[in-house]
């Protein structure tokens, strides 16, 4: 199947996890290998994917853990898990 | 057995051993069991919330109602799984509290079938992760997170930051996987829309310092 421009945009994201069936994807990949606006926004995608996965982009507040763990320690002092 | 099954395996058994522990008294364990997941549950609160503080006030929450429903963990879902659950319940407890969901539902008009039209820069190939060492880049990213309609930021926050597979988010949102996959898509377009103009000129505007000097695809 010829696929247009509109077709793949809305198989990206299928196509980075690699979940789509083989023959669409080879389908994707054929519309892919001469359509530069295509590639770059697969290209574009998945470099938003990347960054998204970085650790940096949130980082937790200072003390965030201190914090936690000092309440928690009140807590666990005082009570118990509830019974199941 | 492959060594992520492996590894998986061995983490699912000291979490069970940490979680019989405190059951069984020694309370001071719960420490250890939640460490590795601090990170994880502040994400997952702040894919609600937005702001920060009140992300660390959920999160907080979340994790000492975890400690006292711990004897309801049942070992059939991971407890990584089980921990985002009930994070999810406590922001959205919150959000109800604050009153705010007439405010979520009027940016939530983004339908999960419109039309979409992405950004095409041909010249935006790659970005170098260390562009996210910059505070500006960060920021832009955050800012751009913040402002998707909350259905598809806490499906992108659990997938693709969190990277959980498709089908824990599935669980922890209690929403089909298929759903999961066409709000995860829309994030992600709607994510490449707004970012990748806004990274390239950002990008484009500190190449004179030097930073990028030498990169061919700048």
């Amino acid at each position: 199947m010829v696929l247009n421009c509109r077709h793949v945009w809305d198989r990206i994201s299928d196509y980075i996890e690699g979940t789509l069936d083989p023959e669409v994807r080879a389908d994707v990949e054929r519309h892919l290998a001469h359509c530069e606006i295509c590639s770059a926004v697969l290209d574009s995608t998945r470099n938003v994917i990347i960054l998204m996965a970085d650790d940096r982009v949130f980082e937790l507040p200072v003390d965030f853990s201190k914090q936690l763990h000092a309440r928690l320690d009140l807590v666990l002092a005082e009570e118990a898990p509830e019974p199941a | 057995m492959t060594a992520p099954q492996a590894i998986a395996g061995l983490q699912q058994e000291r979490e069970g051993a940490f979680i019989a522990a405190v059951l069984n008294g020694e309370r001071e364990r719960f420490h250890d069991l939640i460490r590795p997941y601090e990170r994880q549950v502040y994400l997952t609160a702040l894919s609600l919330v937005k702001n920060e503080t009140e992300a660390e006030d959920v999160a907080q929450e979340a994790i000492l109602r975890a400690y006292r429903k711990l004897a309801s963990f049942r070992g059939d879902a991971k407890f990584s799984t089980w921990l985002i659950a009930i994070t999810l319940n406590e922001a959205r407890t919150r959000l109800r509290e604050a009153k705010r969901a007439t405010f979520d539902s009027l940016d939530d008009h983004d339908a999960e079938d419109g039309d979409y039209t992405p950004a095409a820069l041909t010249d935006w190939r790659e970005v170098p992760s260390e562009a996210l060492e910059r505070q500006e880049i960060r920021a832009l990213m955050r800012q751009a997170i913040a402002n998707l309609p909350p259905r598809f930021r806490e499906v992108v926050i659990l997938r693709d930051m969190q990277e959980l597979s498709v089908n824990e988010t599935s669980e922890a949102l209690g929403i089909s996987i298929s759903l999961v996959k066409v709000r995860l898509h829309r994030a992600r377009l709607l994510l490449q829309k707004r970012l990748a103009p806004q990274l390239k000129a950002e990008l484009k505007s500190t190449k004179r310092d030097g930073m990028l000097r030498g990169l061919p695809w700048f």
